[in-house]
């Protein structure tokens, strides 16, 4: 007995001392590097949920980290505003352990706005055959677009989520499912590939009180971990590429049935799909001071030919942040403090097309321009300042509403 | 060594001083938000404000109705499984008129001996269906006629005219020799439909002013019918779905109404207490011998400048006078007007007077064009004006033969409204 315990213990304390290798070497690679050294290193978008700050500890034989973002606001439509808010976006928690050797585990947990929404955002282990052959299964965050992948607060020097990557595909996507994802190096080169069969979404995305279609409240479904609505699998695929030089560019593809099409083995509607095609890149130029990040996203959708055009069968969106580095050296006692500032230009139509009465075009378009400044002691915790100048018009097309947004706030990971 | 010192305390300072400044910046920004928002519109350009005089209590009760009147309802919530629209805001947007695209369709005879396709769903279509079941179409034999959503604001006020007063300017026998006989719809309302205090009664029908041929009779069968015939939504005033002829199924009414009297009750409410739209550059000179055009050439014979409310609980509405530009009487509109459809005891040519408030506010509400008439079919004032026939015909004959000042200050009056 004796025996098994003190074996018990070994193992413990080995496992310990592999998860502090590990992550001690995941620190060094964390984002406080990427951004202090060089950031067109041999990392691709999809390694954003292990390429974070995590806490180590000598007796745990997991790594803990987490994030959190919080913010004021001030916010008006043509002359009407709420007033002036704290607003506490989201904690998120990481967990993380290596289970054996090339067997990794990572799930992340978010609270938003409190505890409005708690929701298991990543959950899945890796078994890594080969560079090239990982498969993962739990819950997963599906691979369409780059913000999806990499939408980690402190990362960003913008506060809102640009709405490409909310009201096109609906940040954080994720669903349960399985599939592989692999990567391969060649000299500046870096090549990766996902691919993954998860649950999809359900008939929300046409029926929602949104008015419009959305993948967003088509996700949101509280039996989705447990239940197909469709009873079939969704697909998602991405590859990316990346070289030292110039950039990271990706490509991502979804789609899958959305609707309940059959009940109790009898069929109750058509099998109606959403497809979603999603393009993103990144770079950085001079000496890596100015960084520039974009996505640009398609999503199709099968509405019936008797619903209401309210309901759009194609939307897009796209965005590009544009940030330039002024200082980084020691500032107010911190050794590696970087001043930016910062663009993003996003412009969004939830419903293409025309009317049939009357074959003028259909609205429903928002745009946003947004200014940033942002201050960064340090790669992992950033104090930014945005100016959101954001026009939407309704289904008809009529003259926009103007909303000016002003906002400051803190995202650090912990 | 000094004067390095002192370079690095300089430059110490130096970064003080930027973060000083920027901490100033930002409190003084925070300070002053408002100044960096966007300005409030016009109040002439916009109709959803509520009326003058509403106590705190009612302004609440305002937001819950404006609240509801934009919700957009979904199966769950009750939409369906046939509809024309989603939401009231769909069909009103910005509480401005309605756009072809939220148009409804109704259908039945063209003589007024009652509608003969009841057992097929009429009067309305709902030609929209939620996923996985069918739409309607118009039945064979059936007539049919477009209705493009009026003008939200101000129906308030166009509720509280006495029937007294509508029936002083009603003129059957074109006694006055002005070509114009507008006379009331007549008509039946529904049970739970309670007649105003000083209702007139004509063989048990009642005054109707409300919908495009002046059928239906108060707000609150306004929107309790709007619910179910356009939205597919049942109250206990309503509590069945629409039919649907080509499957000759309805579905069966919820347990439960679809949503509570408490819903459609603050619906009418904001419908009651939104202000009428309101008249912009009236100073100016080209408006005002426009106006003068208006009058001159009959148009103000039914389009009635100013009308008074009766009596109401709502300061805002007791006994004041407003300008609808509307008789709220039917009036012949002549042969290309006539959809060969009848409603009540309006006849297929007849049409309720549309008010013209608003008028030059239709392109804010229909994306950038404007869609004018029952149906939409006029895209300028002008091509309205010239499907005036019947009892507008001289009207329309005194437009043609305007100098091209006159007419344009016409339409520049009209535009003001």
């Amino acid at each position: 007995m004796k025996k098994t315990y003190t074996f018990r213990l070994r193992k413990l304390i080995l496992l310990a001392l592999t998860c502090y290798a590990i992550h001690a070497s995941a620190q060094n690679d964390s984002l406080m590097n990427t951004k202090s050294t060089d950031s067109a290193k041999t990392r691709l978008n999809m390694d954003a949920i292990y390429n974070r700050p995590f806490l180590v500890s000598n007796k745990l034989p997991v790594a803990l980290g987490g994030y959190i973002e919080a913010n004021t606001q001030y916010s008006g439509t043509d002359g009407v505003t709420e007033g002036f808010s704290f607003q506490m976006r989201r904690l998120t928690l990481f967990m993380s352990s290596t289970i054996a050797k090339n067997i990794k585990f990572l799930t992340e947990i978010e609270f938003e706005e409190g505890t409005k929404e708690i929701n298991i955002e990543f959950c899945a282990a890796d078994f890594q055959f080969n560079p090239l052959l990982v498969f993962r299964g739990g819950i997963i965050m599906n691979p369409i677009g780059a913000y999806n992948q990499n939408h980690d607060g402190p990362r960003w020097d913008f506060i809102d989520r640009p709405l490409t990557a909310t009201g096109i595909i609906p940040t954080t996507l994720s669903n349960v499912g399985a599939g592989l994802h692999g990567k391969y190096f060649m000299h500046n080169w870096i090549m990766g590939y996902e691919f993954y069969l998860t649950n999809g979404f359900d008939d929300k995305v046409i029926d929602n009180e949104e008015g419009r279609t959305s993948l967003g409240a088509g996700k949101s479904n509280a039996d989705k971990f447990d239940v197909s609505n469709s009873g079939t699998p969704m697909y998602t695929g991405k590859v990316a590429i990346r070289n030292r030089q110039f950039g990271e560019i990706g490509i991502s593809y979804m789609r899958g049935i959305y609707n309940k099409f059959r009940a109790d083995g009898l069929k109750i509607d058509d099998k109606r799909y959403a497809t979603v095609l999603a393009a993103d890149f990144n770079t950085s130029l001079l000496k890596n001071k100015l960084n520039i990040t974009g996505e640009f996203a398609r999503v199709m959708v099968d509405v019936p030919s008797t619903y209401t055009q309210q309901y759009g069968s194609k939307q897009w969106g796209a965005y590009t942040d544009v940030i330039y580095t002024l200082v980084k050296r020691k500032m107010l006692g911190w050794n590696s403090a970087q001043l930016n500032v910062g663009l993003r230009g996003e412009l969004v139509d939830y419903n293409e097309g025309v009317f049939t009465e009357t074959s003028t075009n259909i609205g429903d378009e928002f745009w946003a321009l947004v200014p940033c400044l942002a201050f960064r002691p340090s790669g992992t915790t950033v104090i930014r300042f945005n100016y959101r100048f954001e026009g939407a018009t309704d289904l008809f097309g009529n003259p926009p509403s103007r909303t000016n947004t002003i906002q400051l706030g803190i995202s650090s990971y912990f | 060594m000094i004067l390095n010192s002192l370079f690095a305390q300089n430059k110490k300072m130096k970064n003080k001083l930027a973060f000083t400044g920027i901490l100033i910046l930002f409190v003084i920004i925070f300070n002053a938000c408002e100044k960096f928002l966007p300005s409030a519109p016009e109040a002439d350009s916009v109709m959803d404000a509520p009326i003058d005089g509403l106590t705190y209590e009612q302004n609440k009760l305002f937001l819950e109705g404006a609240e509801e009147f934009d919700e957009v309802y979904t199966t769950e919530t009750g939409l369906g499984p046939l509809f024309v629209s989603t939401s009231c805001g769909s069909c009103h947007a910005g509480d401005n008129r309605g756009h072809p695209f939220t148009a409804l369709t109704r259908f039945g005879q063209s003589d007024t001996t009652g509608n003969k396709f009841l057992d097929f769903g009429a009067p309305q279509i709902q030609h929209r269906a939620l996923p996985g079941f069918v739409g309607e179409t118009i039945p064979n034999g059936a007539t049919s006629s477009k209705f493009l959503a009026p003008i939200a604001s101000g129906v308030g006020f166009l509720e509280l005219v006495s029937d007294e007063d509508i029936l002083a300017m009603s003129d059957p026998l074109d006694q006055n020799g002005d070509g114009i006989s507008g006379v009331p719809n007549w008509n039946t309302i529904p049970g739970w439909v309670k007649p105003f205090k000083d209702a007139k009664v004509k063989n048990g029908k009642y005054i109707c002013r409300f919908g495009r041929k002046g059928a239906t009779y108060n707000l609150h069968q306004q929107v309790a019918g709007a619910f179910n015939n356009d939205m597919g939504i049942t109250t206990t005033f309503l509590p069945n779905n629409p039919f649907n002829y080509l499957t000759g199924t309805q579905p069966a009414p919820p347990s439960e109404p679809e949503i509570t009297d408490a819903s459609v009750n603050g619906v009418v409410f904001y419908l009651q207490t939104l202000q009428a739209p309101i008249q912009r550059n009236m100073d100016d000179e080209e408006v005002m011998k426009g106006k003068a055009v208006f009058k001159s050439i009959g148009c103000e014979n039914c389009h009635k400048e100013t009308l008074k409310t009766g009596p109401s609980p709502l300061k805002g509405l007791n006994q004041v006078e407003f300008h609808p530009y509307t008789d709220l009487l039917l009036h012949d509109m002549g042969a290309e007007l006539n959809d060969s459809y009848t409603e009540g005891s309006a006849l297929a040519s007849e049409w309720r007077t549309t008010p013209l408030w608003g008028l030059g506010l239709s392109a804010d509400a229909q994306g950038g064009k404007v869609f004018l008439l029952h149906d939409g079919r006029a895209h300028s004032i002008s091509e309205a004006i010239q499907y005036h026939g019947g009892e507008g015909d001289k009207s329309r004959k005194n437009f043609t033969d305007l100098t091209e000042s006159d007419r344009n200050a016409l339409i520049k009056f009209l535009e003001s409204l």
